[in-house]
């Protein structure tokens, strides 16, 4: 049992943190009163786009590491300007934020491939991308060692960074607290002199960034080929925001209950202690799960007051 | 500014988009649009198929569209449309009966597999509060799942580990005289399905007294309370025929224009479904006619991707980019405004 825990864990950790920080970046999106339901276009858009850059620079320095690096920003900027046409629909043009972000993962699930098409006429960019690796000293440690530093990606440690760096941002600084008074009452934040539209541009931008870096990272590290899709982890990750009551203990509680389930289910059936449960039901097991949370947390929910509501500044 | 000019100024843009994105990655946009409209009507054939080809999405964007009307976003048309078309593909597989019987019960095995998916989330919003975007998300996958394994233990096909069976003769939509009569199309009884679809939803919303409470429900979910409809019921009543509607979909598709069941594909009818209904103003005429135009993109685009070498996805980016559009169409009443003042104001100077 052990050992398959063990081997059942790096596997799980990397499917975990591209959902982690794109829920991660919902979390401000969310927060600062705008819901996101584009996540997997942002992603799918972060995908591509780091691909394509890696792709066309491997072609110059073939085997030099900071290629990858360079994709990696590339497809955080290419989202957050991506995610600028919903921001625009949103906040500027009080459209509905669900058609938007519907729109936007039409548009990201579509173009990505046209132009994919375009360059290596299957639509598929496969790129080499991190390898995993032992941190040395730290993987000698019993259990510890064994679970949290073998066989791991340098991108799971910048993602537990960034989330560590956004709970301090959002609990303990003052732009925290003017994007969090923006999605629960942003009249009263208006009052208080804070620019509303300006600080949710931010939240949705700082969403598209985040959302970029989980689809590259899906393609850096276990995917390694861009195919137009991300198998519908965006949706996921808007789910493990809600299941994680909308706070970022909560989200990495999510994402690793989805890392979990997700890994057991792919590898159910090499587990003998496993392999006696019809793989259908550890597949759905998550979703179900999700609904009952969704149910459970009903009476009690985290969500921000305002999130999904245009602002208008003349309406009180 | 009239809604279903709006929607004709989205297409437009749309439409000017994608010739800019031919242009931009080194193709002629007037050929390219040239042979997606061939390739869509040139003959009969080919507008048989196109009619096929919209028949899902008029039923999916009917089953959006109707939920809209009354206050829901049923973002899940996908899962209740293939699981709609699953219970479909079972009963056709495993039931020996007449023809005309045996394809009536399909239908109606479609209608309630997609409608009991869609209940789950509507009871769960009628009674928890439950936002439906989500829970409609996870029945998606939960939907996915379920064939994906259910499929291949019970129903496999002799040649493909990833379809079902053949369905047999009997227990499909398709039909030799009307495939004659567009000279070989794939076109089949699933349209007219979905055009008495159409019919009935445009009477049930707009000339019966439960219609009226779905949408007076849609519209304020606590007035409508205080008027003494009963909210619950209206919720999961809506969420029972959007997602009857889809599971059409789910029957037109995998015994109409499909002969067997797929298995690990979300059917893309399901989203595009929204775009339907969006660009159709929820209207059931509106759905008809955009479902109608999006057909012809997407049957156009084969042999648009035949005769140059413009990418198929060419379709998809059109229709995502007039959505979007669609979404933000304030901006464009906004600038009708501006230019109407601004022609005012330059008659007035001229006077």
């Amino acid at each position: 049992m052990w050992t398959t825990i063990e081997q059942i864990f790096p596997y799980a950790i990397a499917y975990t943190i591209p959902l982690l920080i794109t829920a991660l970046g919902a979390l401000f999106s969310e927060r600062s009163g705008v819901v996101n339901i584009g996540l997997d276009g942002l992603m799918i858009v972060g995908s591509f786009i780091g691909a394509f850059v890696i792709f066309t620079m491997r072609a110059q320095y073939p085997d030099q590491s900071w290629v990858l690096w360079v994709g990696l920003l590339a497809a955080a900027v290419a989202s957050a300007l991506f995610s600028l046409l919903h921001a625009f629909a949103s906040i500027n043009l009080s459209a509905n934020q669900i058609i938007s972000g519907t729109a936007i993962n039409m548009i990201a699930g579509a173009l990505t491939i046209f132009l994919a098409r375009n360059i290596t006429g299957s639509g598929k960019i496969s790129i080499n991308g991190f390898r995993p690796f032992n941190i040395p000293w730290l993987s000698d440690i019993p259990v510890i060692g064994d679970l949290f530093f073998t066989k791991t990606y340098i991108t799971t440690w910048l993602v537990l960074v960034l989330l560590l760096a956004s709970g301090f941002i959002l609990y303990r600084t003052p732009f925290g607290l003017r994007l969090r008074s923006c999605g629960e009452h942003p009249h009263a934040a208006e009052a208080a002199g804070i620019k509303v539209q300006s600080m949710r541009y931010v939240g949705v931008m700082i969403s598209g960034a985040f959302s970029g870096l989980g689809g590259a990272i899906i393609l850096l590290t276990y995917s390694g080929e861009f195919t137009g899709n991300v198998a519908g982890l965006g949706f996921l990750a808007l789910a493990s925001l809600i299941f994680g009551q909308w706070k970022p203990l909560g989200i990495l509680l999510a994402t690793l209950f989805f890392g979990f389930a997700t890994t057991v289910a792919n590898v159910s059936q090499v587990i003998p202690s496993l392999a006696v449960i019809p793989p259908v039901v550890l597949k759905i097991f998550p979703y179900i799960v999700t609904l009952i949370a969704l149910v459970i947390f009903s009476k009690s929910s985290n969500a921000p007051k305002a999130v999904g509501e245009p602002f208008d500044s003349g309406k009180r | 500014m009239n809604n279903s000019v709006k929607s004709l100024v989205a297409v437009l843009f749309g439409l000017i988009a994608g010739a800019l994105l031919m242009a931009l990655t080194g193709h002629d946009p007037v050929e390219g649009y040239k042979y997606l409209i061939q390739g869509g009507l040139k003959n009969p054939e080919r507008i048989g198929n196109t009619l096929a080809t919209a028949t899902p999405l008029i039923l999916t964007g009917l089953s959006v569209a109707f939920a809209f009307r009354t206050g829901l976003f049923n973002i899940g048309a996908a899962g209740q449309m293939l699981f709609g078309g699953f219970c479909a593909t079972a009963v056709g597989l495993s039931l020996e009966l007449p023809r005309a019987l045996l394809l009536l019960v399909m239908v109606l095995a479609g209608f309630i597999g997609g409608a009991l998916w869609a209940v789950v989330p509507g009871f769960l919003k009628a009674k928890y509060n439950v936002h439906e975007v989500v829970s409609t998300i996870m029945m998606n996958w939960t939907a996915y799942w379920t064939v994906y394994y259910v499929i291949p233990a019970y129903f496999k096909g002799t040649s493909l580990e990833t379809e079902s069976r053949q369905l047999p003769a009997d227990a499909m939509l398709h039909q030799q005289w009307l495939s004659d009569m567009f000279q070989g199309s794939y076109i089949n009884f699933g349209f007219f399905i979905a055009v008495i679809a159409v019919l009935v939803v445009a009477f049930l919303i707009n000339k019966t007294t439960l219609g009226y409470e779905l949408k007076a429900v849609g519209f304020n979910r606590h007035a409508s309370e205080y008027a003494g409809i009963a909210v619950k019921r209206s919720i999961v009543l809506s969420m029972f025929i959007s997602g009857g509607l889809a599971g059409l979909a789910g029957v037109a598709q995998y015994a109409g224009n499909a002969s067997s069941l797929q298995i690990g594909v979300m059917p893309s009818q399901g989203f595009d479904g929204i775009a339907v209904a969006l660009l159709g103003i929820n209207a059931p005429v509106g759905v008809f006619v955009s479902a109608l135009f999006f057909g012809i993109l997407y049957s156009g685009r084969g042999f648009m991707n035949a005769m140059t070498e413009i990418p198929p996805e060419i379709a998809d980016s059109i229709i995502a980019i007039i959505i979007y559009f669609a979404a933000t169409s304030i901006l464009i009443e906004r600038l009708y405004h501006k230019l109407k003042l601004r022609r005012a104001a330059n008659k007035k100077q001229g006077e």
